[in-house]
């Protein structure tokens, strides 16, 4: 009992608590907007959007943790940054800059062997993910540009460049899309290909998952052990938490300003190459004006996630399984936006996180009758 | 020279509601509360204003409807910034966060309710442009002032200086704007001598809402004749107008101009000749305004002057 109480008023209960509390706040609000919209289909509207991935079987499982993988690294990028006292809104500029990276070489680099190709794309688009942080990063540190606002601003930049490169270089007009990388750029599928899949006749119907998703998985714990385990880490946090304490302390606070940046978009940047490296069936570049959703994505993992690697995983997780269920919500006549609201409300309520972490051991213990 | 009238139509077109919503981002920063959710409440303004010229362009007409709209997107966005000033003033959370979640909301909104709404769940709005000046009597018929400025004009163009005008009178000359100030630079001391932080940190951002909900109305309207739940960013180009004109009216309207004239070259390059010949992509030109605010950032931001606690919840048992 004694033990109990101690994890209930611990602190990770506690911050994981809140989250909670944000999501099913916001999956409430969901319900209310899909029952204002149409009465009659709310229900299965929201069984839709509950069941997620799911509802198309193996497949569809495998889907989700396609999907997740970007939001990992985009999380993570975002959660990193929150850890080292930046706020890194420029995932979506990074990480289609990264994305473009990789599918250049992907497309173009075919003197490369198989391993080799997607592990010099893979690397190009972190490269390529750092350099557009590295900019903010500067600005920040020796300008006194504010984060926000230049890494918004490298957002739409990245966002135009990236239209303007693809459609010059790796264009498939009659798509209107990227072009398919090589065979060898694709990242194998790590024996994901005989869990997810769904059996239409004789024929295997595959899930676009890959190893892309080891890869993600192996970050975070890396990401883990950086920010917990090295004085990098150490001196990273410092910085976040007092600026004045930490360069009276010796610690190059300028520096740290740009590596943390740099870090951060390559994780983005990381996340573009290994969620557009995966042949025809995956994602392309749909050379649109809009910002890619998985960058801003990160932000509500990253909190929900309360910046911590391992947490990020799991957020990542639900935030893809609640967007894959959202896209089958066109069945119903329910525009998929739905989902982004949700999202939206998650984020809004995971910015009270402070207020109800005072709140949750108030009301346990209010429950208690303060017998002690 | 009609090209030179072009130009500055244009410029008009872009600067105009750059200024009233870095206007608005001056109320809410000028009072503690930083606003990075202003695109959000363009958004969500221009929705509501354009949907409203949609639905009633047959039964009103004219500048009547224009002017309607103009409330009615006001009102919305005042209503929609009513969520960012509860989450930072009463729940004390972390305003960029707030902020990030209304930007998120408010295309998702947008675009939800239009295709719920709308036949066959279209998303654009679709609304006929029937409020252009084609020459304002008697200024119009003025040698070039006439062209530049009063030659297919909106009363939009002169509703951005009235508000300018307004907003100089009110930060600056009322006891409102006093206190306002006040509470962005030092809330205790101003909590110290009665005045109500909260309040006056709600009105801050309530203003932003409601010329942020006019800003993103006058800006669809001259650019276009549906609406497509965007508003290209430019809430974001109107935080970066706010500080490059460090936090002072008369300063934005300048820092809105310098952003309008980048954004006219970005967009009417195909009739300026010798830009429409000049192999540039398209994609190029959409850069400029974006790069420029980057640009001009790095070097007016080194002795910037933003109100001391702006995003800093106010806490009254703090030190």
């Amino acid at each position: 009992m004694k033990t109990l109480k101690k994890f209930i008023l611990g602190e990770g209960f506690n911050k994981a608590s809140a989250s909670i509390f944000a999501v099913v706040i916001g999956l409430i609000f969901g319900f209310i907007i899909l029952m204002v919209s149409n009465r009659t289909e709310a229900v299965e509207g929201f069984r839709i959007i509950l069941n997620g991935g799911f509802s198309t079987g193996a497949k569809g499982t495998g889907q989700v943790l396609y999907f997740a993988t970007p939001l990992i690294l985009t999380g993570l990028s975002v959660g990193f940054a929150f850890k080292t006292g930046l706020f890194n809104i420029g995932a979506p500029g990074q990480f289609i800059m990264g994305a473009f990276a990789a599918i250049y070489i992907g497309v173009k680099w075919t003197f490369l062997p198989a391993p080799f190709h997607w592990i010099v794309a893979l690397v190009a688009a972190a490269i390529v993910g750092g350099l557009w942080a590295l900019i903010p990063g500067i600005l920040k540190a020796y300008m006194n540009v504010h984060e926000v606002i230049s890494t918004i601003m490298m957002n739409y930049i990245g966002m135009y460049l990236a239209n303007f490169l693809t459609k010059s270089y790796v264009f498939d007009s009659t798509k209107a899309l990227s072009q398919n990388v090589a065979n060898s750029a694709v990242l194998p599928k790590g024996g994901l290909d005989y869990v997810f899949f769904n059996q239409l006749g004789s024929l295997k119907d595959l899930s676009t998952v890959n190893s892309g998703i080891y890869i993600a998985i192996v970050i975070a714990i890396i990401m883990y052990l950086i920010i917990n385990k090295t004085t990098f880490g150490y001196e990273l946090k410092a910085c976040g938490f007092n600026q004045n304490a930490s360069k009276y302390a010796g610690i190059n606070a300028k520096r740290n300003v740009v590596l943390s940046m740099v870090i951060a978009g390559m994780l983005s940047g990381l996340g573009g190459g290994l969620l557009f490296l995966s042949g025809a069936s995956g994602r392309h570049i749909k050379v649109v004006d809009e910002l890619a959703m998985e960058g801003f994505n990160g932000i509500p993992v990253a909190l929900l996630g309360l910046s911590n690697p391992i947490g990020i995983i799991f957020a990542a997780i639900f935030i893809s399984y609640i967007t894959v269920g959202g896209n089958f919500l066109q069945t119903l006549n329910f525009a998929p936006e739905v989902i982004d609201i949700i999202i939206a409300c998650i984020i809004y309520f995971s910015a009270f996180a402070l207020y109800f972490r005072r709140l949750i051991p108030w009301l346990i213990k209010r429950g208690r009758g303060d017998k002690e | 020279m009609n090209i030179l009238y072009l130009v500055v139509q244009q410029t008009m077109f872009f600067s105009i509601p750059l200024l009233i919503v870095a206007l608005g981002g001056v109320f809410t920063e000028r009072g503690g509360v930083t606003n990075i959710a202003l695109d959000g409440m363009m958004i969500i303004g221009a929705f509501a204003g354009i949907f409203f010229i949609n639905q009633m362009e047959g039964q009103i007409t004219g500048q009547l409807l224009l002017i309607m709209a103009i409330l009615i997107a006001a009102a919305t966005g005042m209503v929609f910034s009513l969520f960012h000033a509860y989450a930072s003033v009463n729940m004390k959370s972390d305003q960029i966060i707030s902020g990030t979640a209304l930007n998120m909301f408010a295309p998702a909104f947008a675009i939800f309710v239009a295709r719920m709404v709308q036949p066959n769940g279209v998303q654009q709005i679709q609304f006929a442009n029937t409020f252009r000046i084609p020459s304002v009597p008697v200024l119009g018929d003025i040698p070039i002032i006439g062209g530049l400025f009063f030659q297919n004009a909106y009363i939009t163009t002169y509703l951005g200086f009235i508000i300018l005008i307004i907003s100089v009178i009110v930060l600056y000359k009322t006891k409102f704007g006093l206190r306002l100030r006040a509470c962005g630079e030092h809330p205790h001391a101003a909590d110290s001598v009665g005045i109500n932080v909260y309040k006056m940190r709600y009105a801050g951002v309530l203003i932003s809402g409601a010329l942020a909900g006019i800003g993103g109305l006058v800006f669809v309207i001259p650019t276009s004749t549906n609406f497509n739940e965007t508003v290209s960013g430019y809430g974001f180009l109107a935080l970066a107008v706010m500080i490059f004109g460090q936090w002072k009216p008369l300063r934005v309207l300048f820092a809105a101009f310098f952003f309008g004239l980048m954004k006219t070259v970005a967009s009417a390059y195909s009739v300026i000749p010798i830009l429409a010949t000049a192999p540039i992509p398209s994609d190029i030109y959409k850069m400029v305004p974006f790069i420029a605010t980057l640009i001009v950032l790095a070097f007016s931001s080194k002795a910037s002057q933003a109100p001391r606690a702006v995003a800093i919840p106010y806490d009254k048992g703090s030190r």
